[in-house]
């Protein structure tokens, strides 16, 4: 169960990443604020101190996408992609790059209204799709593959 | 960030067999013959796994020609979790700005 307030994050399989919650709004003012370029930059921001200096968005399946921000010690960053699905209020499945050798993600954004509350999902697949494909076709065999779980928990042990 | 790292680290553990053999390599070095046994592979295809996986920096490789046992290098694993972090915080600071927005956006609408 999701809870306003918390994000739940999980990894429905090997390579997925899933991010939950519930926002105290109706989702067609949830969609517009995760479609529209008036409202991202008032809260897709990450921690305190980066300001979106670009957000050009055009919403239908095959448009572009492009973000950037800027942090106050001059430091930026960018995210830009294509829209593959829209669907108001409901649904968007978009790619996402963030240049250079990084792999690119399939992104599914959900939402779902309840009693007036929206719960979101953004399901981040990645890291490619031949990655993605070659791991489909040799399937998760023999109970010997390691999931990302046991490999997170590892990793807490390092650091 | 060093996207190039992780983007042949990435690659490297989308194969399931090539994490399985990590998974092993957690318990402790290992040779090419140990490893082959549990995926019913032969010494060649797992070399090229192995291969794989030095290249991303993933294991390292003894120096003894008959013997070069495996080892694990905690790196670039560290890296995909430090990045999965920085990912988590990003998204845990802007839903809650969100919320606040929202609630804006309500309170405007009224």
């Amino acid at each position: 169960m999701t809870i306003a307030g918390a994000t739940t994050y999980t990894t429905p399989s090997e390579l997925e990443f899933t991010m939950a919650r519930v926002f105290d709004a109706p989702r067609e003012l949830v969609f517009e604020a995760f479609t529209s370029p008036e409202h991202l930059p008032h809260w897709m921001l990450g921690p305190d101190g980066w300001t979106m200096t670009v957000c050009e968005i055009d919403l239908r399946p095959g448009g572009t996408w492009r973000f950037a921000w800027r942090r106050d010690d001059g430091s930026e960053m960018e995210l830009s992609g294509e829209y593959r699905e829209v669907v108001p209020p409901e649904r968007v499945v978009q790619t996402e790059s963030w240049g250079g050798g990084w792999p690119q993600t399939l992104n599914t954004l959900t939402l779902i209204e309840e009693d007036g509350r929206t719960t979101m999902t953004q399901t981040i697949l990645f890291p490619s799709e031949q990655a993605r494909d070659a791991a489909l076709k040799t399937g998760m065999k023999d109970g010997a593959s390691m999931s990302f779980d046991r490999l997170a928990s590892y990793l807490e042990s390092l650091s | 960030m060093a996207s190039d790292t992780l983007s042949t680290t990435f690659a490297a553990l989308a194969d399931p067999t090539r994490r399985a053999i990590l998974a092993r390599l957690i318990e402790g070095a290992a040779t090419v013959k140990e490893l082959s046994e549990p995926f019913a592979m032969s010494g060649p295809a797992v070399s090229k796994h192995l291969r794989v996986l030095e290249r991303a920096g993933l294991i390292s490789r003894g120096r003894q020609a008959q013997w070069r046992p495996c080892r694990l290098e905690a790196r670039p694993l560290k890296e995909v979790a430090d990045w999965a972090e920085d990912y988590r915080s990003f998204w845990d600071a802007s839903y809650d700005r969100l919320d606040d927005y929202l609630q804006q956006l309500k309170e405007k609408e009224r």
